[in-house]
C-alpha cells in the first residue's frame, strides 16, 4: 500500500470517528424521545428487581443510633395539600381523617388516627434516600402495615397495595399522590404507616397524619398524606399505569437503586 | 500480547498479533459504556449538585463539594462551586452554562457532558442503570477472559525486572520516550500499574459505591456502606472515582499519541501491532 493511500485512509477514519462521536451525543437526547429507546433502556428494571429479590427479600434496612439523626428532617415535594378538604382535617386535628383499607380485601376496614395508633407498632430510626440524591436520617414509629393487612385479610389474587394520597401534584387541586408496593414490601417487618417523627406527631410538611415507610426503596415511594389502602391484582387500568405518581412521569416502580 | 505470535512481515519491521479477540471487544464495549455510565451519572448528579461526608446529607455539617447559583454584579446570576469550604466562580461550565442555543441555563454540569441533554432525572437513571449493567457483565467477561487465558498473569502483572526498572520507566515516560523493537511487545511497567489500579481497584470500587447508594442492596448486609463511610460518603466516592477514570483516560491516550496511536489503537482493533526491527523485511 502507498504511503499517500494510507495517510488518506488514516484521515477517513479519524473523521469518521469524530462524526461518530459528534453524532451520539446529539443521538442520545433524541433516543431519549424516541418511543422505543427507552423501552430497551427501561427492559433492565426488571433485571434489577430480580436481583434485588435474589439477594435480599427478607433483608431488613440498616437502622441507626440517635446520634446520627439529621438535625431537622428535609420535607420534599408537598409540603402542604392544598386542598380544602385537606386543610378542614388538618383544622380539625385529623379527628374525622379515616384510613380506607379496601379493594381486594375480605374486610374491607377504616380506622380512624386513634385506632391506627393502637395497631401493633415499629419504631425505627432509619435513613430516606431520595431519587435526587440526598438522604436524611430520622426516627418513625408507625403502624406495621403488616398488622393492617392481616386485619382486612386480602383476597388471594391481591398483588399490590395502591396507596392513595391527599395532595394534588397539579397547580388546580387535580392529580392526587399515589404510590404502589408489592405484598413482600407491605409485609416487611420495617414498613410501616407512620404518624411520629423524632418522637413528635408527624408534621405535615413530612406527611400528616400518616406516611408510608418502604425502607429498602427511594424516598418517592414513601407516600405522605395517605388516605387510602386499595388491594389490586394489577395498577395497569390505574392513571398512567405505571404504579405511582412519579412513575407515570417515568420513574422506574422499583425504586431499591 | 496474544499467545498467537504468527507474524506477517513487512518493510522495516513486521506485524504481530498483540491482543486477543475477548479484549479488543471488552475494551470498545467498555469504552461505550464507561462514556455513556460518566454522562448519564454527571446528568444525575445535576438533580442534586452537593456532596457529602458521612451516612446521611443532613448530619450538621455542611457538603464538601456544591454546585450553585449565586448572585453576581448587577444582579446577574452567576455559577459558583464551592469545595471544603471555599467557593469560586464556575459560570459557563459549572452552575450556569448556555445551553444548546446558547441561552444561560442554571444547571450544575452542562448540557456537552450529560445524558440526555436536558435535565431529565428518570431519562439519565434509565441510561446509567442500563449501561451500568452492559458494564459489569463486560467487565466480567474480561476478568474471567483474562484470568482464564492467564493474560493478567503473563502481560499486566509486574515481573521482578519490571519492579526494578521503575526508576528507568518514570525517566522514559517523563522524557516521552517509549521501547522499540522487541521491548514494544510488552506493557512497561508504569503501564501495568495503571492497568491494575484501573481494573482491580477503581473499577471495583466505582461499582460498589454505586451499590452502596442503593437502599435495597444497602439491606443485603446492613451496615456495609459504612465500610465507606456511609451512603452519602460512598456518593462522594463514586463521582470521584469517576472523574479518576476520566483522569487515566486522558493520560491513557496522550500515552498512546506518544507511543504510536495509530499503531496502538490498530492493534486493539483488529489485534496487529507493528514492531519495527530497522531492517526492511528484517526477521530479528
Ligand atoms: C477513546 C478512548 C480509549 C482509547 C483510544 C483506548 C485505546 C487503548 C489501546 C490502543 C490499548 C492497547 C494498548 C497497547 O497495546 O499497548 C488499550 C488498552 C487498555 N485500555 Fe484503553 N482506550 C481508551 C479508553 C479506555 C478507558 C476509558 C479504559 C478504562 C477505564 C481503558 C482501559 C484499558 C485497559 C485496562 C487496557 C489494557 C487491556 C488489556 O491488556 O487487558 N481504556 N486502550
Amino acid at each position: 500500500m502507498k504511503l499517500g493511500d494510507r495517510r488518506k485512509r488514516r484521515r477517513f477514519l479519524a473523521r469518521a470517528f469524530g462524526a461518530l462521536a459528534a453524532a451520539s451525543l446529539a443521538g442520545c437526547q433524541k433516543l431519549s424521545t424516541s418511543s422505543w429507546f427507552p423501552k430497551v433502556l427501561d427492559s433492565a428494571e426488571p433485571l434489577n428487581e430480580a436481583m434485588a429479590k435474589l439477594v435480599g427479600r427478607r433483608a431488613m434496612a440498616q437502622e441507626f443510633t440517635p446520634a446520627d439523626l439529621s438535625p431537622s428532617f428535609r420535607s420534599n415535594g408537598t409540603a402542604m395539600p392544598d386542598t380544602d378538604a385537606y386543610r378542614a382535617l388538618l383544622a380539625a386535628g385529623f379527628d374525622q381523617w379515616r384510613l380506607v383499607v379496601d379493594g381486594l380485601v375480605a374486610k374491607p376496614l377504616s380506622y380512624s388516627l386513634d385506632e391506627l395508633r393502637a395497631l401493633p407498632s415499629r419504631t425505627q430510626i432509619t435513613r430516606h434516600d431520595c431519587v435526587e440524591g440526598w438522604s436524611a436520617i430520622g426516627k418513625w414509629r408507625g403502624a406495621r402495615l403488616s398488622a393492617i393487612l392481616a386485619q382486612a385479610a386480602p383476597k388471594p389474587n391481591a398483588r399490590y397495595v395502591v396507596v392513595h394520597c391527599a395532595d394534588p401534584m397539579e397547580e388546580d387541586g387535580t392529580g392526587l399522590y399515589y404510590e404502589s408496593i408489592d405484598l413482600d414490601d407491605a409485609n416487611h417487618e420495617q414498613t410501616i404507616l407512620a404518624y411520629d417523627l423524632n418522637d413528635a406527631p408527624l408534621p405535615v410538611a413530612n406527611g400528616a397524619p400518616a406516611r408510608l415507610r418502604v425502607e429498602r426503596q427511594l424516598g418517592y415511594k414513601h407516600a405522605k398524606y395517605v388516605m387510602r389502602l386499595e388491594l389490586v391484582e394489577s395498577f395497569a387500568a390505574l392513571r398512567g399505569g405505571r404504579g405511582g405518581y412519579w412513575e407515570d412521569q417515568g420513574y422506574q416502580w422499583y425504586a431499591g437503586i | 500480547m496474544a499467545a498467537d505470535e504468527t507474524r506477517t512481515e513487512v518493510p522495516g519491521g513486521y506485524l504481530y498479533r498483540r491482543h486477543s479477540l475477548a479484549v479488543r471487544i471488552t475494551h470498545w464495549i467498555n469504552v461505550a459504556a464507561m462514556t455513556i455510565l460518566l454522562m448519564s451519572g454527571l446528568a444525575i448528579f445535576n438533580a442534586h449538585p452537593a456532596l457529602y461526608w458521612g451516612k446521611s446529607s443532613y448530619t450538621g455539617r455542611p457538603p464538601v463539594l456544591s454546585i450553585g447559583l449565586a448572585e453576581g454584579p448587577d444582579d446577574s446570576v452567576i455559577g459558583v462551586t464551592t469545595i471544603a469550604g471555599r467557593t469560586i466562580e464556575t459560570t459557563g461550565v459549572l452552575g450556569v452554562s448556555n445551553d444548546r442555543k446558547g441561552e444561560p441555563s442554571a444547571r450544575a454540569f452542562p448540557w456537552w457532558i450529560t445524558i440526555p441533554d436536558d435535565l431529565w432525572l428518570s431519562m439519565s437513571r434509565s441510561w446509567h442503570f442500563f449501561f451500568a449493567w452492559v458494564f459489569v457483565l463486560n467487565g466480567l467477561i474480561y476478568l474471567v477472559h483474562g484470568l482464564a487465558s492467564r493474560h493478567f498473569a503473563r502481560d499486566i502483572a509486574p515481573t521482578g525486572g519490571d519492579l526494578r526498572g521503575i526508576g528507568a520507566s518514570i525517566r522514559d515516560h517523563l522524557l516521552l520516550r517509549h521501547p522499540r523493537g522487541e521491548a514494544s511487545k510488552r506493557y512497561n511497567v508504569l503501564q501495568k500499574f495503571a492497568y491494575l489500579a484501573i481494573v482491580f481497584v477503581v473499577l471495583p470500587l466505582v461499582v460498589l459505591t454505586g451499590l452502596g447508594m442503593s437502599p435495597w442492596m444497602n439491606a443485603v448486609w446492613p451496615g456495609w456502606v459504612d465500610l465507606f463511610g456511609g451512603r452519602q460518603s460512598a456518593r462522594t466516592i463514586h463521582f470521584v472515582c469517576a472523574w479518576l477514570l476520566v483522569l487515566f483516560a486522558f493520560v491513557h491516550v496522550f500515552q498512546l499519541v506518544v507511543a504510536g496511536a495509530w499503531n496502538h489503537v490498530r492493534s486493539m482493533v483488529t489485534g496487529r501491532y507493528r514492531v519495527d526491527t530497522g531492517s526492511a523485511g528484517g526477521t530479528s
